[in-house]
């Protein structure tokens, strides 16, 4: 037997082939459309609900969120109990959740029980009431969730980091306080939802083992109805006007970390330097391997995460860099952020480097893509856009293809150390 | 359903093999023997430390993550009371690179001394992350010695005190390594797209020339019955004050296990629960609570945790806490309140199977608590509990004299 030499790495073997899931699009009676991926071996199924109800669209705020989460407090038909009784007993989960675009109503279940409780997300989506002892509880109990989110240094540093770049009048800048969970009313959530939870604001997503009669039952529960909105894209354009000071430092003198928040305002997926700047931001925070993560983390110490991010909305995009620093290294750490930064602006990633970079990638892209939920997941994001498995495909050959030049060039483009807003939260 | 063969290499590791023909991506799964349980009381946290020092690098791979990054794998690993897991996922056409990687590092690690340097300073900065830089942070910190007097649970998983991790000498961890990083203290798992005799040629290529220690028998003094209410009352920089109190109860693989896991259920799963709808909606008593066990492998906890609606009294929000137990104990759950529960144990457990990785993880714990197939069991263990069962299991928990409770004040 030949001794077996520990020194010679098996060899690797790229990701070379992904294929592509093309779901089927059927329209319901009313012309919602539904996205179906049928590729699931056990018996059971997500419905996805995504509706244009962000906070981007409410006029006062924190309207948006609570419009989403009290839509299975209590319908027409069904008490909030009632609602949560029968989800319950069927072992189904409802989740609902709303960021800064988008309203999801995620519904979890055994193919077998379905009948069961279809109709009741069918009145959750159709018709809830908000009943104003349940709004009660629920703003009472999410204030002090907020307050006490508010004592945590990471929490603070994002609230105020998206102030910081996208200003206080913008959209995804205005920042919700406590006394704006109190002056919710019945009447907010009743309006937004007539506002924006229509069928021409709806897609629905099925992931799953799809039964045969899907379409059906959906046509029933989801088609036959007609609501309207009564405006539409009454958005005013209104300008992103960032903080005039970059550097903003909020005090906590009892705190042992301090979270830091650097970034600026960028653009979206729609973008064309969008998918390159994906690449980029990976050498950079994007990994465990990244440059951030070695230097900060496995090198000197001063951190037990830190990463970075580019974020698509809508209507803009921004990136981020975060971690949380014990107090008395946070300049220095915050030093050597924007020493790697200047770094990937003057020399070119090597080739080794951008190998792993490029085959870590890929793999990531092949996770993102394996199981009817992660495809679900991924149609999510591009279908938000408008966008199709074109954008998966030219991802991949950006990946595959893109040159250190053109990275140090992104670098240099986007990343000017005079273009950045830094966050501190601590001491 | 899950399927799988298992097998045993001469060194004592044990391999189990899951085939899903239905994704390109494989799940690796490690679970080492060895958790915080393990530790010597004067050198809390270690094994947690030396989960980070796995991947400071092997006896021949400088670096653990970079060849892995560039095969398209991602990795990563927890330490918890009883176990320390590493999992990694990597398409299929590279899954030999695993193998040299894994086998590699429980072969021998490098023991490098910078790489001790820094993580002992990641994790302190992970220990004031997670537990002193949070609101609530310190909970555990002081609920675990309350409750244990003896057993190692008494300490968590991050370590006592931040000194510990700070004393922490090489020696230290080349004695660990000895004593439990061996082939026949661990469980392999290997789940996806695969053939079992393919893992085992490459098994045996990778693991099989790794030695065998001396096995290592866990003598871990036994718990004694808790016999007086323990009470601690603390004030903290928070908003809100906030109730924990936690019962004894059996360990993972004793027959009450699963009822006791229901009676949780029945108390605090989902919207439609107990302590959900009579506290927080009815009563008005709690902005959020919750209870649960902890599911250790030795006797584990009952925990109730809540925090008070601003300008409820500490008393009445533990008087209703304690009026649902006495509910519990005293009348007999409803056939359809336990049909409830059993069905989203059912759904839960179908949902579980849709990933190869989760599904490595659980063969390989169900595996370290005597048999693989134990995951397979599990539904009908559920589903056999009885209405009778949970009478009696709930009045052998809920004794006063089981209970520590942590009084924790805003200040």
């Amino acid at each position: 037997m030949i001794k077996l030499n520990r020194n010679i790495q098996p060899d690797i073997n790229l990701v070379d082939k992904i294929d592509f899931f093309e779901p089927e699009v059927v329209n319901l009676d009313n012309g919602i459309p539904v996205y179906l991926i049928d590729t699931g071996i056990q018996d059971i199924i997500k419905i996805e609900f995504l509706f244009n109800a962000g906070s981007w669209y409410q006029d006062k705020l924190l309207v948006a969120k609570f419009t989403n989460k009290m839509l299975k407090e209590g319908t027409e038909s069904y008490t909030s109990e009632e609602i949560a009784e029968k989800i319950d007993y069927y072992g189904a989960h409802l989740e609902t959740s709303a960021d800064k675009d988008m309203a999801y109503i995620s519904f979890y279940s055994l193919n077998k029980h379905l009948d069961n409780t279809l109709p009741i997300i069918s009145e959750v989506i159709k018709c809830p009431v908000f009943p104003d002892n349940d709004l009660e509880i629920y703003k009472q109990n999410r204030k002090q969730e907020f307050i006490i989110s508010n004592k945590k240094v990471r929490y603070l540093a994002r609230r105020k980091f998206n102030e910081l770049i996208f200003g206080k009048n913008y959209p995804y800048g205005r920042l919700f306080d406590k006394d704006d969970f109190d002056r919710i009313e019945r009447d907010d959530l009743i309006n937004f939802f007539k506002d924006f939870y229509y069928p021409e604001n709806c897609k629905i997503i099925i992931a799953g083992k799809i039964r045969k009669d899907m379409v059906n039952l959906l046509n029933r529960h989801f088609g036959g109805y007609n609501g309207s909105p009564q405006k539409i894209n009454k958005k005013k354009i209104i300008n992103i006007e960032p903080n005039i000071s970059r550097r903003v430092h909020v005090k906590k003198d009892d705190a042992i970390q301090s979270a830091i928040r650097i970034g600026k305002v960028l653009f979206n997926k729609k973008h064309p330097d969008f998918l390159k700047l994906l690449v980029l931001n990976t050498v950079l925070g994007g990994y465990f391997g990244s440059r951030l993560m070695t230097n900060i983390r496995e090198e000197k110490g001063y951190t037990y995460g830190i990463g970075s991010a580019v974020v698509s909305l809508h209507n803009s995009g921004y990136f981020f860099i975060t971690s949380e620093i014990g107090a008395e290294v946070t300049q220095k750490a915050i030093d050597e952020i924007y020493y790697e930064i200047k770094v990937l602006k003057e020399k070119k990633i090597p080739e080794s480097e951008l190998d792993i970079v490029r085959n870590y990638m890929l793999g990531s892209f092949l996770r993102s893509m394996d199981g009817a939920f992660a495809l679900s997941e991924n149609l999510k994001g591009i279908l938000e856009y408008g966008l199709d498995n074109s954008y998966n495909r030219n991802f991949i050959e950006i990946i595959k293809n893109i040159s250190a030049e053109e990275l140090r060039n992104l670098a240099q483009k986007y990343l000017d150390e005079n273009s950045l807003f830094e966050m501190k939260v601590g001491k | 359903m899950i399927d799988f063969d298992k097998f045993e290499l001469d060194n004592g590791l044990k391999v189990i093999v899951h085939k899903d023909i239905n994704t390109p991506i494989v799940a690796m799964n490690i679970l080492y023997n060895v958790g915080a349980r393990d530790e010597d009381p004067d050198k809390t946290g270690f094994a947690h430390l030396f989960e980070h020092l796995m991947f400071g690098g092997s006896v021949n791979i400088p670096k653990y993550d970079i060849p892995l990054e560039k095969a398209g794998g991602e990795n990563n690993a927890f330490t918890n009371n009883d176990i320390t897991n590493y999992y990694l996922t990597i398409p299929k056409q590279n899954l030999e690179l695993a193998f040299w990687l894994e086998s590699d590092r429980m072969l021998n690690l490098a023991f490098s001394t910078k790489s001790l340097e820094v993580q002992r300073n990641v994790v302190i900065e992970e220990f004031k992350q997670s537990y002193l830089n949070q609101p609530y942070g310190d909970v555990w910190l002081m609920l675990k010695p309350l409750a244990y007097k003896i057993h190692p649970y008494k300490w968590p998983t991050i370590g006592k005190e931040i000194s510990h991790i700070e004393n922490a000498t090489m020696d230290d961890v080349k004695a660990f390594y000895k004593k439990f990083y061996n082939p026949n203290n661990a469980i392999l798992t290997v789940a996806g797209n695969v053939e079992t005799r393919n893992i085992k040629k490459l098994a045996e290529k990778w693991f099989g020339p790794v030695l065998q220690e001396t096995k290592y028998n866990r003598s871990l003094p036994m718990e004694p019955v808790q016999t007086e209410i323990r009470n601690l009352t603390v004030k903290r920089k928070v908003p809100f004050d906030a109730i924990y109190k936690v019962y004894h109860i059996c360990a993972r693989t004793d027959q009450e296990y699963h009822t006791t896991d229901l009676i949780s259920d029945i108390l605090s799963n989902g919207d439609s629960s107990r302590l959900y709808t009579r506290l927080v909606k009815e009563q008005k008593l709690f902005s959020e609570i919750n209870a649960y066990i902890t599911g250790d492998i030795d006797n584990g906890l009952f925990v109730f945790t809540g925090k008070l609606v601003n300008g409820v009294k500490m008393k009445d929000a533990e008087k209703a806490i304690e009026n649902e137990i006495e509910k519990i104990k005293d009348i007999q759950v409803k056939d359809e309140e336990l049909r409830k529960v059993k069905n989203k144990i059912e759904s839960s457990l179908e949902f579980s199977e849709i990933n190869v990785l989760n599904k490595a993880m659980n063969l390989s714990f169900s595996e370290l608590l005597g048999d693989a197939d134990l995951i397979n069991q599990e539904k009908s263990k559920y589903s056999s509990v009885t209405i009778e069962g949970i009478h009696q299991t709930a009045n052998e928990i809920f004794r006063k004299d089981n209970c520590s409770t942590l009084y924790y004040f805003a200040n």
